[in-house]
């Protein structure tokens, strides 16, 4: 944008030097007489200029369309809407779309299903383009809110009556920063244990009779857990690395990933988790761990190690009940909390979370009248007919109980309750959560590869991050 | 006249490549440039920190990291493509049954996308199910973990690069059947085998093809991306994978640090034209055009 900027100023003065009848000779040569240089001399004639600026012309013409077509049609708004989703998700959505523009006569959302959506919409918004809605993860709140990327949507809530009292809590702290409101949510998720009944052992298998703290369950590993005679890996009760949200164990420990508002990632309770997690790859042996998960298949498919029998417990969503009917719904299974640290039953009822989102970016044409499709979908009979269809829970704090009674994941109590725990934890609050993710998960690796100590690693880990974070506040947080 | 006339129509008739070259390839270069000289997250207005990119590429080691998995794989997969793609465009060049079937068999691969590719290949390497593994076996071989050990991950690229020679394997098809049967003809009547003609007619023959082909590969090399993208995820495990343009990609999109990550661009820019240079200087005295 800014070197196009020096161009156009670079336009402009010559313009004006010829202007103020200094010599300026390629401006004298373009803008001669005919008989300047005859047709024949001239190594680009007219036609092809014309040619050329024909072309530029219609290049913009269709460049402008988008505008075109927001008006085109009826005389309806035409709100933009971009999503993620594709296939069942797409159609639920769909569905929503359909019932908001039945509903009314004013506007018309146009939802479009784009992949790469979050880089496509950071550009679209760089160039000022960006649709008027844009399905994005409450995982970048921060990060685009950062950027100013995003619309306050503080007062327009407040003008719609939509408060905090509505949401859960977590889902609704997940959306806000700096105290403002910067996106709305549809459907989100919690993770829960999900745990295959048929390779449990009597005593465990049940929710009531299931570990309930960390040293119980590391007893049911070690008793459920099966290795071949050659020493591989044959069945693992549970893998930390395998799963939803295997990035976020501090939490477990009552860690966090801040420390006095900057980026913590070797603190005592970091480095006790990971040192927890690596302990797997010391008990199965790192060779017998690396070839026992490079047998595991795609997460979506009857080769997934949950549902091909190699794992017995294994984190996820409230959404992989749906991916246990499609693939194997012979899997008899429950869902349970996470089992807390022995000790620290305050530290009961932990969760990772994320949530769909509908942020309003910034040069949106239309935020009012998209901002009322958002609140549409937060109508309680709406949002959970969505939700239900996407398999998740709701992240609204009422909830009806035909919800919970007609809902397709029969555990889906557990997931609602899971979001509500205090112990509920989103993304690291950063904008550079994108980094902690990456060196967080570098350091786990070299630590499962014997390579370095866990607290070596992390403190690794924390040096790059410092420098990340140092650079952000200048280059980002910086007005 | 009639010169001047061509010249126009000449240049009427590459006009739309021009525009679009102006728009779409210079002026994204160039903007690119300056971006790397300044720190731009996208969304924000560029600020000018002069070369504070490069220093800081300079001592990042995952940078360093990243580039040497590129070049150890650039280095080894391209010798090792175009031998296989010489080797088959030399089979396909004889007179057997079905040629035209096998050429096809072999070209295939070339066509397929690279997303469905690599969802394909992480089946072929699964450990328990892959089909490669499942041969190993049969063989006696112990099958390594393909996917998850850091030894191993940078051969699995390689030998994803050397299936896909299909592509090259055509250009050398053609060049091999631009070479003049009399020289084999006049090999033959000096006593020459297979090995002797290979190598003092079809090579030395087919060496402007090599150059093309190898410095191709070298840049195709160097940008590796989408592959290692989908298969190994952040370059997992311990970065072992992880290429130069994607973390190129990640500083762009996920970090917004387009200028840090527009810096990483002209370096790799530099080093492919580097690179090209060096294959282009090796090449002198060894590449033998028709009529010079």
């Amino acid at each position: 944008m800014a070197i196009l900027a020096r161009l156009n100023g670079g336009g402009a003065s010559v313009a004006s030097t010829h202007l103020s009848g200094a010599p300026f000779p390629v401006y004298r040569a373009l803008s001669a007489p005919p008989n300047f240089l005859s047709w024949e001399d001239r190594l680009i004639p007219r036609s092809v200029i014309v040619l050329a600026i024909a072309a530029v012309g219609f290049a913009a013409l269709v460049g402008t369309e988008r505008a075109a077509s927001r008006q085109s049609g009826s005389s309806r708004i035409v709100v933009t809407y971009w999503e993620k989703w594709t296939g069942d998700e797409m159609e639920a959505m769909r569905k929503v779309v359909d019932g908001f523009n039945r509903s009314q006569d004013r506007i018309e959302v146009k939802y479009l299903s784009i992949s790469g959506i979050a880089d496509k919409t950071l550009l679209a918004t760089s160039g000022g383009n960006p649709p008027d809605v844009a399905g994005l993860w409450a995982d970048q709140v921060i990060q685009f809110a950062d950027a100013g990327a995003l619309t306050d949507l503080s007062e327009l809530a407040r003008q719609s009556g939509l408060t905090e009292s509505q949401y859960i809590p977590s889902y609704w702290r997940s959306i806000t920063y700096k105290g403002k409101l910067f996106a709305l949510p549809t459907s989100p998720g919690t993770s829960a244990l999900y745990v295959n009944r048929d390779l449990m052992p009597e005593k465990y298998n049940s929710p009531e009779k299931f570990p309930k703290t960390l040293s119980k369950f590391e007893e049911m590993v070690k008793e459920v857990s099966v290795k071949n005679p050659d020493g591989t890996l044959k069945v693992a009760a549970f893998l930390p690395r395998q799963g939803y949200g295997t990035g976020s164990w501090p939490y477990l420990f009552g860690g966090s990933f801040e420390q006095d508002g900057s980026v913590k990632v070797d603190s005592d309770a970091d480095i006790k988790a990971w040192e927890w997690v690596h302990s797997y790859a010391k008990r199965f042996g790192i060779r017998e761990t690396q070839s026992f998960t490079s047998g595991f298949g795609n997460y979506s498919s009857p080769q997934n190690p949950f549902l091909s029998g190699k794992l017995v417990c294994y984190v996820d969503g409230p959404w992989f009940s749906n991916f246990i009917n499609l693939f194997n719904p012979n899997v008899h299974w429950f869902a349970v909390p996470f089992p807390y640290l022995d000790g620290h039953p305050e530290l009961a009822g932990y969760t990772v979370l994320n949530l769909n989102t509908l942020m309003i970016p910034r040069g949106a044409k239309h935020p009012k009248e998209a901002f009322e499709f958002m609140a549409y979908v937060q109508k309680q009979d709406v949002m959970e007919s969505l939700c239900k269809a996407q398999r998740c829970n709701s992240p609204l704090s009422a909830v009806s109980q035909s919800f919970f009674d007609t809902h397709p994941n029969k555990a889906i109590r557990v997931f609602d309750a899971l979001a509500r725990s205090p112990r509920a934890f989103g993304a690291a609050p950063f904008g550079i959560y994108n980094q902690i993710g990456q060196e967080v998960s570098n350091a786990v690796d070299l630590m499962d590869l014997g390579q370095v100590e866990p607290a070596e690693a992390l403190h690794e880990a924390q040096r790059r991050l410092d420098k990340n974070w140092a650079k952000y506040k200048i280059q980002v947080l910086e007005p | 006249m009639r010169g001047k006339q061509d010249n126009r129509m000449g240049i009427l008739f590459a006009l739309p490549w021009i525009i679009g070259f102006c728009l779409f390839t210079a002026l994204p270069l160039l903007s690119s440039l300056y971006y790397s000289l300044t720190s731009f997250s996208i969304l924000k207005s560029p600020k000018w920190i002069g070369l504070d990119n490069y220093k800081e590429l300079a001592t990042d080691q995952v940078f360093r990291g990243a580039l040497g998995n590129t070049l150890l794989f650039t280095v080894a997969s391209v010798p090792l493509a175009t031998a296989a793609a010489i080797l088959l465009a030399m089979l396909l060049n004889t007179k057997t049954k079905g040629l035209a079937f096998y050429r096809t068999i072999f070209y295939i691969p070339s066509l397929v996308p690279t997303i469905a590719l690599a969802v394909l290949w992480l089946w072929v390497f699964n450990g328990e199910y892959g089909l490669l593994n499942e041969g190993l076996k049969h063989l006696g071989i112990a099958s390594p973990p393909w996917l998850t050990d850091p030894a191993w991950t940078k051969s699995t690229m390689i030998i994803i690069s050397v299936w896909g020679c299909g592509h090259a394997m055509v250009i050398y098809l053609a060049g091999l059947q631009d070479v003049p049967q009399s020289l084999f003809e006049a090999a033959e009547l000096d006593g020459a085998g297979l090995i002797a003609k290979t190598r003092h007619v079809t090579i030395p023959m087919i060496s402007p093809v090599i150059l093309f082909n190898v410095t191709m590969g070298m840049i195709g090399g160097l940008q590796q991306f989408a592959l290692p993208y989908v298969m190994f995820p952040g370059g997992q495990p311990a970065r072992s994978a992880y290429f130069a343009a994607m973390y190129l990609y990640d500083n762009a999109f996920l970090y917004q640090r387009m200028g840090y990550a527009s810096a990483m661009g002209w370096i790799m820019f530099v080093i492919t034209v580097l690179l090209t240079l060096a294959a282009f200087r090796f090449s002198r005295g060894r590449v033998h055009y028709e009529g010079g």
